[in-house]
């Protein structure tokens, strides 16, 4: 046991370390890295309500682009009048000092942080009583509505977008930007994962899988389904709202359908990311997001204009040829590592079926 | 309540009408998505970028000099094969498999799909010029378009003809069987293979022929297709499976629904307004069915 642990430090910490060397190593690849930061924390947190507890929800977009659209007015309307920042060239009239910009995202990403939540836990009662697809095609629908909505909504900028409060002028070093970014976005990703961490470790995600297994038995069994329905879900929508506050940030312009709710990118990428990785892991998520971000970033320059075209052929090759990810492969292949003991007996009454 | 509307009763005429012919197409659509949810028990999110693909086949006629009207007989035909090659190529390996793979699947070849239109099509909006010029009506305070009344004539004649169909021939009584048990009807010797194959290519055939009408009608784009998905989803949860008059008058309903959405909160949000409706059925629904549910049956 204790051989275990040592070996886990050791991994933890090199992990650790190369995350906060990244930037200084790579740092032609600064953006790209927090790019990755923050969808391992989408897929990460939708593993826990898709792959944990068997709802897999196309919405949670609409946490994230909540997320960004809640710390970018924020960070702007502490300080100066939403509206005619929105207007066009609003963003040159007001120029945010480095304090009231840091000021702005703090408070911006802690609200960004908690509404998402609220919300999460205040149409979780309706939503999570839709079993299977019909609560996939609700989230659907929840997650373009918003972007819709956002679209008509004059005071964020409706269609023509919101530019988010650019990095203060004063601070001269051109670096400065993108490691603040990326010290951010990994500072969410180290606390969502020891946040996942430590839900694997406890009752909670015993419960939770008891409700992706079988629901009715589960409220049978005396588990009040709903409260840890809704929980799972808020749990999802704080580190989206998070992530999407970093991302609003870090891209500096937010549209209400290409950018903030952008169910055809972030919102599929998420669900992909989680099953390429394997529902139901700890690692799968990490390990997917990190695969298919260096897919996609590779690819996507060799084959411009036709990446939507391979991202719609590898959902369908990932999904119909390989549902059950690399980790499930992995675990088929060597149940021994995960800890399944599998009889002799077994084995071979499995031998002579083949 | 200083709507335009309330004020305008004429406009509440005109947005009856069109919501009316508007929701006979959406019907059509619907029809198409029952079909394949009832027999192979799969929820097609490509089913509006099918119908948008249709639309482009009665596009690209009009192009070709031919008028757009043609394509509600050349459009399915080609559909037809498209759903068959589909369903070849990949829906036969979701079909027995969880409804969320299904949805997951479709949901790629959608993007695929609106990639590729995109492509081949242009991201211009289009429309297919029919010439049929514009009925008036009560001193000429309400008009209509003669195109949609052509395409709501033509979608009930489809209609008809395809429940005669599914009544009478043999495939339609196989399509049937498989419906109520897929393995009861494989025992007695249907080809269930050919079965699926089959209403998938019948429901690509409806979604063209709704597609060449929507070109002549509305407008075509390549992004625009979920919409249509939602609204029959929308439409089938509504009406249920198989049950085709349940399912005209909840597309008609959804037709009024959203043409007075769209004078009452704007044009920017009617998609939103469907949307927002999905939801809200779906909720509703929610609520009505655990007040009869049963434990552990």
């Amino acid at each position: 046991m204790n051989k275990v642990k040592q070996k886990d430090l050791i991994l933890y910490s090199g992990l650790i370390i190369l995350g906060l060397a990244a930037p200084f190593l790579f740092s032609a690849f600064k953006v790209q890295l927090t790019y990755l930061c923050v969808l391992i924390v989408l897929a990460m947190t939708w593993n826990l309500q898709g792959g944990e507890m068997g709802y897999n929800s196309f919405g949670n977009i609409l946490f994230y682009g909540l997320g960004m659209y809640l710390t970018a007015s924020v960070q702007v309307g502490m300080f100066f009048p939403l509206a005619e920042w929105t207007e066009s060239g609003g963003e040159k009239t007001f120029v945010h000092t480095t304090a009231q910009y840091f000021q702005g995202i703090g408070v911006g990403l802690l609200v960004a942080a908690i509404v998402p939540t609220i919300v999460a836990g205040a149409i979780g009662y309706a939503i999570l009583g839709l079993r299977g697809h019909y609560f996939a095609i609700c989230t659907l629908g929840l997650g373009i509505a918003a972007g819709e909505i956002a679209g008509g909504i004059e005071i964020i900028g409706a269609g023509q977008g919101f530019t988010t409060p650019p990095f203060p002028a004063e601070i001269v070093d051109p670096e400065a930007r993108g490691q603040f970014f990326y010290f951010l976005s990994f500072l969410v990703l180290v606390l969502a994962f020891i946040f996942v961490k430590y839900i694997y470790g406890s009752r909670f995600r015993l419960i939770l899988n008891a409700i992706r297994d079988n629901e009715d038995k589960a409220e049978a069994m005396g588990i009040q389904t709903m409260k840890y329905k809704i929980v799972g879900w808020m749990c999802s929508a704080f580190f989206c709202g998070l992530a999407g506050g970093i991302m609003g940030g870090l891209i500096g312009y937010i549209d209400s359908t290409d950018v903030a709710f952008d169910g055809r990118e972030m919102g599929v990428f998420m669900v992909l990311m989680a099953i390429l990785g394997g529902k139901g892991t700890l690692w799968g998520p990490i390990i997917g997001a990190t695969l298919f971000h260096f897919f996609k970033e590779g690819l996507w320059t060799f084959i411009l204009g036709w990446q939507y075209v391979a991202l719609g052929v590898l959902i369908v090759v990932i999904v119909v040829y390989f549902p059950e990810g690399l980790m499930g492969w992995l675990r088929e292949k060597y149940p021994e590592r995960f800890g399944e003991v599998i009889d002799d007996k077994d084995r071979k009454a499995q031998v002579e079926l083949k | 309540m200083d709507f335009l509307i309330f004020k305008a009763p004429m406009l509440m005429v005109q947005a009856s009408l069109d919501g009316i012919l508007l929701g006979i197409l959406f019907a059509l659509i619907a029809y198409g998505m029952a079909l394949q949810w009832g027999v192979m028990n799969i929820i097609n999110i490509a089913q509006g970028d099918l119908v948008i693909l249709g639309g482009y086949i009665a596009y690209t006629m009009y192009l070709a000099g031919i008028h757009p009207a043609w394509g509600v007989i050349v459009s399915p035909i080609i559909m037809f094969f498209v759903g068959w090659a589909l369903y070849k190529l990949v829906i036969n390996k979701v079909v027995d498999r969880d409804l969320f793979i299904s949805i997951l699947a479709t949901f790629g070849i959608a993007i695929v799909f609106q990639q590729l239109m995109n492509f081949i099509f242009g991201a211009d909006v289009v429309v297919a010029q029919s010439g049929y010029g514009t009925t008036m009506l009560f001193d000429n305070s309400v008009t209509l378009p003669n195109s949609k009344i052509f395409s709501a004539v033509i979608s009930v004649l489809y209609a008809i003809a395809l429940v005669i169909y599914m009544k009478k021939s043999r495939l339609g009584r196989a399509i049937r069987a498989t419906a109520q048990n897929a393995r009861a009807a494989k025992i007695l010797g249907v080809d269930t293979e050919k079965v699926y194959a089959a209403t998938f290519g019948i429901n690509a055939a409806l979604c063209g022929i709704a597609g060449a009408l929507i070109s002549i009608t509305l407008t075509l784009h390549p992004y625009v297709g979920l919409p249509y998905t939602v609204r029959s989803f929308m439409i089938v949860i509504v009406a249920g499976l198989g049950n085709l008059p349940a399912v005209a008058v909840s597309g008609m309903g959804l037709g009024l629904f959203e043409e007075f959405a769209d004078y009452i909160l704007g044009t920017e949000f009617r998609i939103g307004a469907v949307f927002m409706l999905l939801v809200f059925i779906l909720v509703y629904r929610r609520f009505k069915l655990s007040k009869k549910r049963e434990y552990l049956k």
